[in-house]
């Protein structure tokens, strides 16, 4: 296989990757995981010092 | 459930002070640069020389002021939503001081004149490879800690500083490829245009990489922080995040038009950069929405302000970047003060106000507060620095449009119409306007020194006990 070859396979490879993701990241399957880890950076709050009037709505 | 041990704050608060430190330092010589363009007499020496000068202000404010927010947030950000305390604190606290040497070095250095010549990529080579073992400890602190996370998801912004670690590590390494010929002094391995388009690759990539994605990172874990609630779409994050890595890589050769480099490859570059838009405004759009619901907050929250002002920025600086990367458009803005104005945009509008919110968010985390000295001083700050950079970007738009028109302008017989120092001359009023939105964007981070001396003086430095993460959802 020449150089050419293996660019062209290799970008079309990496846009079928892509398209993947795309997939993956909207379809139902994921949508839980998403929620969980989207609340992660509350999930420790109670550590801070003086946590002020939280208003950080935990989920 | 709650453990004895807490987050290592330590390297968090000395790289949280240091950037509003170097913040100082290379504004400073940003507005030092920009008065010399308005009174030249100011380059009375080799070593203050504009040429010397400005390099030293590109690395100060991109390296020391940037880096070490970029250090203090993602080791502040990976422990928080990990769960858990830094793998190897002894190495953090080499990239801390290993940092700070490098930042001291490139203040030295560049001011002699020993350089590498490649832009924000000037130093020397035995300063770079004291760059790279720095960036390899960051790498090993940085993925040893997502490593012993206590939770199952790595958290969107961690992608996001990991995605950044790992590029800037490659694009160092290959940029930096040099054949020393003494202790101050290397030559690029590579020649010609080759070596013009591995150097924006590098260029190009720093933007993408050092000033957009580590500083997405800080604003998918502060911005839904400060606002109170979880970012706006979780699922497009994700897409932003591999978009973002997809395309980037590509856009290098827009910094090369009309130039030797093949012209195919130029226009390859244009593609990409116009498909970046996409990434960049879902990003952007992901952050402000994350304010939905809660936009009464920004009445009265400076904090919040100063990181939904810099999204604002961040898109306009996204989309003015593909505009100008058209060819067309490029003939137009190229070597002009525009380029000035659009980086300027994206510095001071989107990485430093970015940078300047989650500062103010951690330094009274860091020392068991619960919000800084003073909240009106941080509303000072906010609008002295947005009418600074409004003043500096506008000025210099104009000033690039008006000298884009006269450099090409032709008279009938096919003569120039303008000499170059008319355009310089027509410059001058605009230069004075930029030194002005400078000097206000200065003022305001000696607003942000006094008050974080006033919010840590005093008060005993505090280390949040680690939490055990909660019961899944």
């Amino acid at each position: 296989m020449d150089a050419i070859t293996i660019h062209s396979l290799s970008t079309l490879v990496s846009f079928i990757l892509f398209i993947g993701i795309c997939w993956w990241a909207f379809s139902g399957h994921s949508k839980h995981r998403f929620e969980e880890a989207a609340q992660l950076p509350f999930d420790d709050e109670d550590g801070d010092k003086d946590v002020a009037a939280s208003d950080a709505n935990k989920g | 459930m709650q453990s004895q041990a807490t987050y290592n704050y330590g390297v968090v608060r000395q790289f949280a002070v240091m950037t509003v430190v170097w913040g100082i330092v290379g504004m400073l010589v940003g507005v030092i640069i920009a008065a010399q363009l308005v009174w030249p007499e100011l380059n009375f020496a080799e070593w203050f020389h504009f040429g010397r000068l400005r390099p030293l202000h590109t690395n100060a404010v991109i390296f020391a002021f940037g880096g070490c927010a970029l250090f203090a947030t993602s080791y502040y950000v990976v422990q928080r939503t990990c769960h858990t305390t830094l793998f190897a604190p002894a190495l953090a606290s080499f990239t801390f001081w290993g940092w700070q040497l490098v930042i001291v070095l490139a203040a030295i250095t560049l001011p002699l004149g020993i350089t590498s010549g490649k832009e924000y990529a000037e130093l020397e080579w035995p300063i770079d490879i004291l760059i790279t073992l720095v960036w390899v400890s960051y790498a090993v602190v940085f993925f040893g800690t997502v490593a012993k996370r206590k939770t199952s998801h790595i958290y969107v912004a961690n992608w996001f500083y990991g995605g950044f670690i790992l590029t800037v590590a490659l694009l160092h390494v290959v940029n930096s490829a040099e054949v020393p010929v003494s202790l101050f002094k290397s030559y690029s391995a590579y020649a010609g245009v080759q070596d013009a388009m591995v150097q924006w690759w590098y260029g190009h990539n720093a933007v993408g990489f050092f000033l957009t994605a580590g500083f997405l990172g800080m604003m998918y874990y502060f911005v839904p922080k400060q606002a109170g609630r979880p970012v706006y779409s979780y699922r497009l994050s994700v897409v932003h995040f591999w978009a973002l890595i997809f395309t980037y890589m590509w856009a290098g050769p827009h910094h090369l038009h009309y130039t030797a480099l093949p012209d195919w490859t130029q226009s390859l570059g244009m593609a990409f950069s116009l498909i970046l838009l996409a990434p960049s405004w879902g990003g952007m759009i992901n952050g402000v929405m994350t304010l939905s619901g809660a936009w009464h907050k920004l009445r009265d929250d400076p904090i919040l302000k100063f990181l939904v002002t810099s999204l604002a920025f961040y898109g306009m600086s996204t989309f003015e970047g593909p505009m100008m990367s058209i060819k067309t458009v490029n003939a137009l803005s190229h070597y002009t003060d525009w380029t000035i104005g659009h980086v300027h945009s994206g510095a001071l509008g989107w990485v430093a106000m970015v940078s300047i919110g989650s500062i103010y968010y951690l330094l009274p985390k860091l020392w068991g507060r619960s919000e800084m000295y003073s909240t009106p001083l941080i509303t000072l700050h906010f609008w002295v620095s947005t009418i600074g950079v409004v003043l500096y970007i506008a000025s210099m738009w104009v000033a690039g449009v008006m000298q884009g028109l006269m450099w090409r302008a032709t008279n009938a017989d096919g003569t120039l119409t303008y000499a170059f120092v008319e355009s310089v001359k027509a410059s001058y009023p605009f230069w004075q306007i930029r030194l002005l939105g400078g000097i206000l964007f200065l003022a305001g981070m000696f607003i942000m020194f006094y008050n974080m001396v006033r919010t840590i003086s005093g008060q005993k430095a505090y280390n949040a006990p680690v939490l055990a993460p909660a019961a899944a959802h």
